[in-house]
């Protein structure tokens, strides 16, 4: 589904990003982890077209760089770290964003994108919030808002950069367990930043470690998250074990490194 | 709260009320003045002016004279100069997602003091050119921000725009208050000017009505692409739409209607700031609300402040600027002190 090779980003006179290579398929979870300033994020914008890079991004066997941007966005819906929300604006319009690929550049949403707006909302148990102001919504509200944003796109594969942080344990756990629930029911290709070593490997199918820009490792959880890995790249002292599941739970050390 | 979920759009009853509230503000303008005439007469010679109407309003064809011919074109005057600033304001505030963006803050109304005080000092005097070089003094401003915050910031983000303009509007400004000390006495024609003025009659009316027509129409329809906007650009980007034109498009439609009011009435600052902020507060945060009310409530506000500024110090006049910085610069404060405990 998102193929990616070697792929670097330059901002100004750093490489963020070096030679990355990148295979997805469709319907698979796919997180990229790895210590603050690793380029998760920027891999993220690169495969989604919004940071100049070299290198091929291919999208469902279409080379990205020739697909415009209507084309793009309803194969691909992208969520940034920390999506700015109007605080003015009302949750349906909000969700409505989400069909703007498939809405006339001076035309007005028609029926059908309503439709599909209303669904997703209710589909995310936020049909009581869709007339109040995104403004007034808790963190895991704000968080489930953005998810209905991405759906109402209707695109295939959905990049979600962090889309846990600032949220409690429980609020945590309820979002991912909501993309687990969707991807399934939708066949969605998922490829999410995520900062919790443990909860990456609980949710994804495999894992991208990222550190200093390159890609140092990949494959299932178990052979990501070990400890020499880890230890390393983190520059930290964990300890990992499976956990009842069988997949692996990162611990820290203390006392180390 | 029983309202069925949908998107939010200028619903009929909120333009209709506007509208209303217009008119009001429009009679009431019309009121004013030495001679004596009622409002019921105003309306029913109002009704009389539409094509195919005919009512006797009991006017004296000298009183009917004086309400067509000084009163009519003042309160039409004011009204679209105001639904443009505040249209443009609300514009500006889409494009550059800062509540506090006005047309005053970009370059366009110093660009168009500058070039308005260069032709007052070195042309010979023709009120016909005073308005075109506002127009282009005003657009050239706004395009010197423009260049200048895209090639000073790498992405061309939202601050360093607002800081270049508020350089060019120091620059421009400078050169101005240059420039007309050099003929001192003129100095009293560019101060009436730059502090704004709606009674230049019918000639006046019809100046501003092409860009004002062309400037609202593709404001207005660009209100959807502006709450896209709004959720920062790399996310409008990965919806599929290309920001930088669609800025760009506003841009120049925002500019447009600032240079076509400034160079028909002067500077009158503050109109982009308070009215769309009151609309934003009453019917919602949606641009597709903001635009067409702004324009509408704009228009309403300025007639308001035109009839302030015949009456207050009557005979006297004051200029219709100073009226609209008086609300508008503690509003601004307020405003300020909205967003800054909002933000973060």
């Amino acid at each position: 589904m998102i193929t990616v090779r070697g792929v670097s980003v330059r901002l100004g006179e750093r490489d963020v990003v070096s030679e990355v290579d990148l295979d997805v398929r469709g319907g698979e979870w796919l997180a990229v982890i790895g210590p603050n300033g690793a380029g998760k994020s920027t891999l993220l914008k690169a495969v989604m077209g919004l940071v100049a890079h070299r290198g091929e991004v291919t999208l469902d066997s279409k080379p990205s760089a020739r697909l415009k941007p209507r084309e793009r966005a309803r194969l691909v819906a992208y969520a940034p770290q920390a999506p700015a929300l109007p605080p003015d604006m009302t949750v349906f319009d909000y969700a409505l964003l989400g069909r703007t690929p498939y809405i006339p550049y001076l035309g007005r949403e028609s029926a059908h994108d309503r439709e599909v707006t209303a669904s997703v909302l209710d589909r995310l148990d936020l049909a009581a919030f869709a007339m109040r102001r995104v403004g007034e919504l808790s963190g895991g509200e704000r968080q489930r808002v953005v998810l209905a944003r991405a759906l109402a796109q209707e695109a295939t594969v959905l990049l979600l950069d962090e889309p846990t942080t600032a949220l409690d344990l429980g609020h945590q756990q309820q979002v991912l367990e909501l993309v687990d629930r969707l991807r399934r029911a939708d066949g969605l290709t998922v490829v999410t930043t995520l900062h919790d070593l443990t909860v990456a490997g609980l949710y994804a199918d495999s894992l991208l470690l990222m550190a200093g820009g390159r890609a140092v490792a990949s494959g299932r959880p178990g052979q990501v998250l070990t400890e020499p890995l880890v230890g390393r790249h983190f520059d930290a002292h964990v300890k990992i074990e499976p956990g009842p599941d069988g997949r692996p739970v990162v611990h820290l050390v203390r006392g180390g490194p | 709260m029983a309202r069925q979920a949908g998107p939010s759009r200028a619903r009929p009853l909120w333009v209709a009320s506007a509208l209303g509230v217009l008119a009001l503000c429009m009679i009431a303008g019309m009121l004013d003045g030495a001679a004596d005439i009622s409002p019921w007469q105003v309306v029913l010679q109002a009704l009389d002016w539409l094509p195919f109407v005919h009512v006797d309003s009991g006017l004296a064809p000298v009183e009917q004279g004086l309400l067509y011919e000084l009163r009519l074109p003042r309160v039409l005057v004011a009204a679209v100069v105001g639904g443009l600033l505040a249209m443009a304001g609300a514009g500006y505030q889409g494009v550059f997602r800062n509540p506090l963006a006005d047309p005053y803050l970009l370059g366009a109304a110093a660009g168009a003091g500058l070039a308005t005080t260069v032709a007052i000092v070195l042309l010979p005097v023709s009120a016909g050119s005073i308005p075109v070089a506002a127009f282009l003094g005003a657009v050239g401003g706004v395009f010197l921000a423009y260049t200048l915050g895209n090639t000073a910031g790498r992405s061309g983000g939202t601050a360093t725009l607002v800081l270049a303009g508020v350089a060019v509007t120091s620059f421009l400004t400078a050169i101005q208050t240059f420039v007309q000390q050099f003929k001192v006495e003129e100095l009293q024609r560019i101060y009436a000017w730059i502090l704004g003025d709606v009674g230049g009659g019918w000639d006046q009316f019809w100046l501003v009505l092409p860009y004002a027509a062309v400037s609202a129409a593709l404001l207005l329809l660009h209100g959807r692409m502006l709450d896209v906007l709004s959720v920062g650009d790399d996310e409008a980007t990965s919806l599929g739409v290309r920001a930088a034109r669609v800025r760009f498009t506003v841009l120049l439609a925002a500019s447009l209607a600032t240079a076509a009011a400034v160079a028909v009435s002067g500077l009158i600052g503050f109109v982009g700031i308070v009215i769309p902020h009151v609309v934003r507060r009453l019917a919602g945060g949606s641009y597709r609300i903001v635009l067409p009310l702004s324009l509408i409530g704009g228009g309403a506000f300025l007639v308001l402040a035109d009839l302030i500024a015949r009456t207050v110090i009557a005979p006297a006049e004051l200029p219709i600027g100073v009226v609209t910085m008086f609300v508008g610069a503690p509003f601004f404060v307020g405003v300020l002190r909205m967003t800054r405990r909002a933000a973060l």
